[in-house]
């Protein structure tokens, strides 16, 4: 029988199984935060050409570390957190098979160790994407594979728990908002592990000398399916997080379930097909698979992204107005609690994301405007600004309210809390800035000297492209003060925190009943306009417009292919 | 909230909020219009990656380049020796990638029309010709052809942009272009 | 829950959306067969070189 504990702070139940089991992959997260972050403090160093820290071998090696650790291994750990989270807890359920959760989590930890001592050994820095015929030692590819069966038996155990919470009716009616983005996300982790196996398996056999081939662009197609798509679970689980926060701090209502829905719907239908964004300028794919493809469909995804965009700031804006915050288009905003870190991070990670991640995604995944953008720095510039100051940084807001909460202490340094989000956001927001300004200028990405020293024949970079490289290395310097300052609050918290003096009734245990009265029975932001949400929301849409334009401006002014 | 289950039973009937409608209609537009864009480039662009591509053997590829470049070097370039090709206006242009170089150096006219072959015999390689930033995917056992059109003059740099091992920082190439 | 419409019926779309393992099944589907089978078909239908 599952026992459980009742949340002094929340009023939910708290199984014990999933109390633990969130705890330890949260931690376990943090840890691998921690190491995949030095790893990229040291490649950002190296790319700095005055400083220029690493030889090449350590540089390339610590390059694959990075990749894999904060890109594979942080997010997916926390993720795991987060789906049993969003499960048992939000729906007050047990959670399904802890002990496959167990399995679930040693096979993680053994898989991900297993690859990164084959990283540190030195004979696999063969990148995160690990290409043939670069080969990399076989447990390189043993450990992932491991990673992802226990990964997939974690997704087992989500939906398990989701179909034990129908059967024995913990909740009623639909799953809350939060929970339902986190199925988006659970079925995009199902998608990218399969696909993660149905190519890392053949290619584990040829590292073992089983086989004798691996087409490398049958690897590509294949491999980024899942390369891809495991970022795509990120955005959904980041979107759940943004929803989240937004109702905890707030008691904000998705304006409307129905919208919100189906924005999720249209990524669990479309949004993996942007793995096509890797091979816009591979041979023997026709044009019709890569627009297709790169577009999620008519760019339905994009507008599922669109609307979350609008429905998160404008559940926020709703929610103040009905406070009283009415005074023109922005008092909502300036009254938001600016110094709160859960409301800092999240705030920022929907702002950054869309404009740094999002416009640039869409555009450098338009078939013709990769031509100008395929393997340069513009490309991590992207998706530093996607998965760091967007996934990574809801992720720390969301784990300053989840921390305190599960584990009941206080917050060991609340003072530099409050300045984290804009520490880590606004350095990593600048680093990811300054790497597609360089990669404007033609500088490649996985590179260890773009002076080219000892080249036989060398390229001269203009002088701005070493500029913004050398800026990237101190915009990253301060992103990286930012995470350290998290992962010390974090640790620091859970082994030394003060214990919560028990607080009054947290807004958020206010019962759903209670809710539906303050509003009209219809609508869940009652019938609130939200003007200043809008007004944002136009502005985003103008500086994608012109951006968008811009490059394809850039575009018609090289030279001409066919 | 967004936490709880929504408060209705039945939420797919509730009506929608009016900017969210006006949101939802001006971004639907605005996907079509970018996923127009690239069909309208291909027809009325002059920046389009062809689809033409082989499946060749490397050897096979090498010893095509090796003929083509024999038949039209001009000169021989820095301290490697390594040969200048130069290509009557609107002929094939070969190019390949191997660890660490792309062979040979190439000699274009300005304003003329080139079929440009490129494949690796190795491992992977990204072409990525500079100051342009033109950037494609080369693959060993895949001959991409496409149409190329300087339409700029001078010395233009190829760099190595996919990783390709520890010299993969001192591949560089050269294409010339001739002004008319 | 509101105590009005309760014997509404649930709309089609609704139960679409309340069906994690119907949405599992067509999100798996919809990439498995239009990102990854049409790419590996012009991948291996890619001509061979003269």
């Amino acid at each position: 029988m599952a026992e459980f504990r009742t949340c002094p702070d929340t009023g939910f139940k708290i199984d014990l199984n999933a109390d633990k089991l969130i705890k330890w992959n949260a931690v376990t997260a943090v840890v691998f935060l921690l190491v995949g972050g030095l790893f990229g403090l040291l490649v950002a160093l190296t790319r700095w050409p005055a400083v220029h820290l690493l030889d090449a071998d350590l540089f390339y090696l610590a390059l694959t570390a990075h990749g894999l650790d904060v890109l594979l291994v942080w997010m997916i750990f926390f993720e795991i957190a987060l789906l049993y989270f969003t499960s048992a807890i939000l729906l007050n359920s047990r959670l399904a098979l802890p002990k496959v959760g167990w399995l679930a989590y040693w096979m993680m930890l053994v898989g991900a160790a297993i690859t990164n001592v084959a990283v540190l050994r030195g004979d696999s820095s063969v990148m995160f994407t690990s290409y043939p015929p670069m080969m990399a030692a076989q447990d390189f590819y043993m450990g992932i594979l491991i990673f992802a069966v226990g990964a997939l038996l974690g997704c087992l155990v989500f939906f398990a728990t989701l179909y034990v919470a129908k059967k024995e009716k913990t909740y009623e009616g639909s799953v809350p908002l939060v929970t339902f983005g986190a199925i988006t996300a659970a079925i995009i982790a199902v998608f990218t592990i399969l696909s993660g196996a149905i190519i890392l398996l053949p290619t584990w056999f040829w590292s073992l000398g089983l086989l004798s081939h691996i087409d490398t662009l049958m690897y590509r197609v294949i491999w980024w399916g899942m390369g891809h798509s495991s970022q795509q679970i990120n955005v959904a689980a980041q979107i759940s997080c943004w929803y989240a926060v937004a109702a905890i701090l707030f008691n904000a209502k998705p304006l409307s379930e129905k919208v919100s829905r189906t924005a999720f719907l249209l990524y669990i239908l479309f949004l993996q097909l942007a793995s096509a964004h890797h091979l816009l300028v591979d041979p023997a794919l026709s044009s019709e698979w890569k627009i297709f493809n790169t577009s999620y469909a008519l760019y339905l995804a994009v507008l599922g992204s669109m609307i979350h965009g609008l429905t998160v700031p404008g559940a926020v804006e709703a929610a103040q107005r009905k406070k009283g915050y009415n005074k023109g288009l922005f008092e909502w905003l300036t009254k938001c609690p600016w110094s709160n870190p859960v409301f800092a991070g999240t705030a920022l990670s929907v702002v950054l994301f869309g404009f740094l991640g999002g416009i640039s995604g869409v555009m450098m995944g338009t078939e013709q405007l990769n031509l100008i953008t395929h393997n340069t720095i513009y490309v991590p510039g992207h998706f530093h600004g996607t998965v760091v100051v967007g996934s990574t940084l809801a992720f720390m807001a969301i784990s300053y309210w989840i921390v305190p909460t599960l584990w009941q202490k206080e917050l060991v340094f609340p003072g530099l809390a409050k300045w984290q989000p804009y520490l880590f956001g606004i350095g990593m927001g600048l680093a990811a800035t300054f790497m597609m300004g360089a990669g404007t200028l033609g500088v490649p990405r996985r590179h260890w000297d773009m002076t080219f020293a000892d080249a036989a024949m060398g390229y001269d970079f203009p002088a701005a492209a070493n500029l913004m490289m050398g800026l990237n290395g101190v915009a990253a310097v301060m992103g990286s003060l930012g995470a350290l300052i998290f992962i010390l609050n974090m640790v620091g918290t859970i082994l030394w925190g003060k214990a919560k003096v028990p607080a009054p009734a947290a807004p958020a245990e206010e019962a759903p009943a209670a809710v539906a009265s303050a509003a009209t029975s219809h609508g869940s932001a009652g019938t609130m306009e939200v003007p200043g949400t809008f007004v944002l929301a136009l502005i985003f849409l103008v500086s994608f417009v012109l951006y968008y334009f811009v490059n394809w401006k850039y575009l018609s002014s090289v030279w001409g292919l066919s | 909230m967004a936490i709880f289950p929504p408060e209705q039973r039945v939420w797919w009937n509730e009506p929608i909020e009016k900017s969210e409608v006006m949101w939802i209609t001006i971004a639907f537009i605005w996907a079509l219009v970018m996923f127009f864009m690239m069909p309208y480039w291909h027809i009325v662009g002059e920046q389009n990656l062809s689809n033409e591509a082989y499946k060749i053997k490397p050897d096979v590829y090498a010893e095509k380049v090796e003929a083509w470049a024999a038949k039209y070097k001009v000169r021989e370039e820095g301290d490697t020796g390594i040969p200048v090709v130069h290509p009557p206006a609107g002929g094939d242009v070969y190019m390949l990638g191997r660890l660490w170089e792309w062979w040979p150096v190439v000699e274009l006219e300005e304003g003329q029309s080139y079929r440009f072959h490129l494949s690796s015999l190795d491992w992977m390689h990204g072409w990525s010709l500079l100051p342009e930033n033109i950037n494609i995917q080369v693959h060993p056992g895949y001959e991409m052809i496409f149409t190329v059109k300087p339409t700029s003059s001078g010395e233009f740099g190829v760099i190595c942009n996919e990783f390709c091992g520890i010299g993969h920082h001192t591949m560089v190439g050269k294409i010339h272009v001739v002004a008319k | 829950m509101s105590d009005t419409g309760s014997n509404e019926k649930i709309p089609f779309m609704q139960q679409l959306l309340d069906s994690p393992f119907l949405l599992l099944a067509i999100g798996i589907l919809s990439p498995m067969v239009l990102y990854i089978l049409w790419g590996v078909m012009e991948v291996i239908a890619t001509p061979i070189a003269q």
